[in-house]
């Protein structure tokens, strides 16, 4: 699926520069490489496996260990969103648990293979440092706070039905798996500036902090207290 | 009345610009960079040794001990990495800093960068988060158009090039040699120590590992001194950080408090456990430090005293599970989550978590019995400082705590033949919530 020749080739290869361009050693270039695959292929091919060899002069042998210790790279087509449902044990105990044996159940899928329209695929993952936010689900890689199997349910069927669908807490647009791939390449796609910056309960604190009027005294030239007027909170 | 919570680094976090340059120098950004570079590069860490930082990655480490270390003149490249791989369970408080205000980080790389004369630095991001990354990206391209990175910095004669580098999924690359074999472009395994990374780390070249909000710290250190940072938290564990509580708590989240709040200080702050219920059991700092209990909730979070009260300080990411969650399942769902992310390299670490989850699951099923235990303790103990790195010793932290504090809960499972308690009691919406 990575053409050995032509305008798409030549697209690649030139990506591949610029990002071996990035490191004091080339071989450090490998994991982002293998996104890149990803971005064009969906997943990790036999040809995406020889493309980062030939690129970075190691052996398909050196690349395809390397492919296998990572989760994020797919040896076999994902789906247009691919779904993450956290259950290590905190979330999986305030219903993340819950959550995958409802989507699994709705979806009809055993494993993680693409439902047949090639739309969503769906997998449990680990830890995503959302604790806050549990139970948390990952829709290619953006975070959707505070699940319940029912919110998921409706996520998935409007990931399904095409629907316009923005994270939580992320970007303004959710961006197709392959387009989230290109990012993890290192080529963002513009939509830093838009979205969220932070969510309820990753300012819990800060407003508590402000309710009690608590402002570092020694921080005054960092922290203004919130009488300056410059409270924030709006 | 004193303040239990000292907003510093949280303290922009919900100004919608947080995140740009502007918003940054707003609140004061950047003007800890000209300082250190009119310092001498020593007398930085110096400060940063003075400041009594310790690292905020989970070892505690002192941060300026271990720029320290680089050695000075010895015509070696140098290189700083910022360990951005924020996954040990419970642990949040990386990644909505890198959203909200990822130029503290940067300014802070800089000036650590600055201090080890190291004029390449790196930013190892989990790769499952994409927002983080396009914010960070943002940063370090914002930082460059201003020119606080690239040659020259501020007429300095300084330089500084930061590469953005993304994971791809695996927990053990958040160990410190672990990141650099991944950055090297292998399989993220951890290396044997000494060598320790300060003297051959990144392609053999001297290299500092530093967490995320260790690194977000220095500016503020910088910028006010070494005095008001010391002056905060408790003899040997000084300054502010991010506490994460989750779970069974009513207003979960980032409180950023000195060294030394207790988890009941907290809690007053967070409105309890939720409605109804009982604090049954918690982590300090994540699922690698052993488990607290309801007897432990006036422990000062401090490196001592949470090492004294015997677990560890961690990342301090304090979950918390009410009198509904079995602990016999969030034993067994945490060893699980170890063997899938062992990283295969030590036997011990590799072969135990497997074997610990097959008994482990027979026991949440109700068809252990008491000498399963005994075998679980025993496997423990053939783990637990038997491996390159300290995943073994936090892979048996949850087992050996829970047997340690609920072994009548244990037994309870065999003698009833099963599991006595309901999942969806524990879950979110359990009474009614959400």
């Amino acid at each position: 699926m990575i053409p050995v020749s032509g305008e798409a080739r030549a697209r690649l290869d030139a990506d591949a520069a610029k990002i071996i361009g990035r490191y004091p050693r080339s071989r450090s270039a490998l994991l982002p490489l293998l996104h890149l695959v990803q971005a064009e292929e969906g997943f990790v091919s036999d040809d995406g496996i020889a493309f980062c060899a030939g690129h970075l002069g190691l052996t398909e042998a050196e690349v395809s260990a390397v492919v296998s210790f990572y989760t994020m790279y797919k040896r076999a087509p994902a789906g247009e969103y691919h779904v993450g449902v956290c259950t290590n044990t905190l979330c999986a105990v305030m219903g993340g648990d819950q959550i995958l044996a409802g989507l699994r159940e709705h979806l009809g899928t055993a494993g993680d293979e693409p439902t047949p329209d090639g739309k969503v695929s769906l997998e449990h993952v680990e830890c995503n440092a959302a604790c806050d936010y549990a139970p948390v689900v990952m829709v290619n890689w953006e975070f959707f706070d505070d699940m319940t199997p029912d919110t998921a349910r409706e996520l998935i069927d409007g990931l399904r039905a095409g629907k316009d669908i923005a994270p939580s807490r992320g970007a303004p647009r959710l961006v197709t798996w392959k387009q989230a791939a290109r990012i993890l390449a290192g080529f963002p796609d513009g939509q830093a500036t838009g979205g969220h910056t932070a969510g309820h309960a990753t300012l819990a604190g800060l407003r508590i902090a402000r309710e009690h009027g608590w402002v570092p005294d020694d921080a005054g030239a960092t922290v203004p207290s919130p009488a300056a007027g410059e409270g924030g909170a709006g | 009345m004193t303040s239990v919570l000292v907003p510093t680094l949280t303290a922009r976090w919900d100004e919608p610009d947080s995140f740009t340059l502007a918003g940054y120098r707003r609140s004061g950004g950047y003007q800890a960079l000209p300082k250190a570079l009119g310092m001498d590069p020593d007398a930085v860490i110096q400060m940063v040794k003075d400041s009594g930082l310790r690292g905020r990655g989970g070892a505690g480490f002192p941060t300026g001990v271990k720029w320290g270390f680089i050695p000075q003149g010895d015509g070696k490249p140098h290189y700083l990495v910022v360990n951005a791989d924020e996954s040990e369970p419970g642990t949040c408080k990386d990644i909505p800093l890198m959203l909200a205000t990822p130029q503290a980080l940067v300014e802070g790389a800089i000036i650590a960068s600055y201090a080890i004369r190291a004029n390449q630095a790196f930013i190892y991001v989990r790769g499952e988060v994409l927002h983080v990354l396009r914010r960070v990206h943002h940063a370090v391209t914002e930082a460059y158009e201003a020119g606080y990175l690239g040659e020259n910095i501020l007429g300095s004669g300084f330089n500084l090039e930061v590469t953005v580098h993304s994971g791809a999924g695996a927990y053990e690359c958040g160990e410190e040699t672990a990141m650099l074999d991944s950055l090297e472009g292998r399989r993220g395994q951890p290396r044997l120590k000494p060598p320790f990374p300060a003297i051959a780390g990144l392609y053999a070249c001297p290299t500092v590992v530093n967490n995320v909000e260790s690194i977000a710290s220095v500016p503020y250190i910088v910028q006010h001194g070494a005095e008001p940072f010391a002056a905060l938290g408790t003899e040997r564990s000084k300054g502010f950080g991010i506490f994460s509580l989750s779970g069974h708590v009513t207003m979960p989240g980032q409180y950023e408090a000195a060294l030394g709040v207790t988890l009941r200080e907290l809690l007053d702050l967070a409105g309890g456990v939720r409605a109804g219920h009982t604090l049954k059991f918690w982590t300090p700092g994540g699922s690698s430090t052993p488990l607290f209990t309801d007897e432990h909730i006036d422990v000062p979070l401090d490196f001592e005293a949470v090492g004294a009260a015997g677990s560890m300080l961690g990342t301090r990411a304090l979950q918390i599970f009410d009198e509904t969650t079995c602990v016999v399942r969030a034993t067994l769902r945490w060893t699980e989550f170890y063997q899938h992310e062992s990283c295969g390299k030590c036997t011990p670490c590799r072969e135990g978590t497997y074997w610990m989850v097959r008994v482990l699951d027979r026991l949440e099923r109700g068809q252990g019995t008491e000498e399963d235990l005994d075998k679980l303790l025993d496997i423990c103990d053939n783990i637990g400082g038997r491996a390159f790195c300290a995943f073994g010793d936090g892979a048996i932290a949850p087992v050996v705590s829970s047997i340690k504090y609920f072994r009548d809960e244990f037994i309870e499972h065999f003698k009833g033949g099963g599991c006595p308690f309901d999942p969806a009691a524990a879950t979110a919406w359990a009474d009614g919530g959400q």
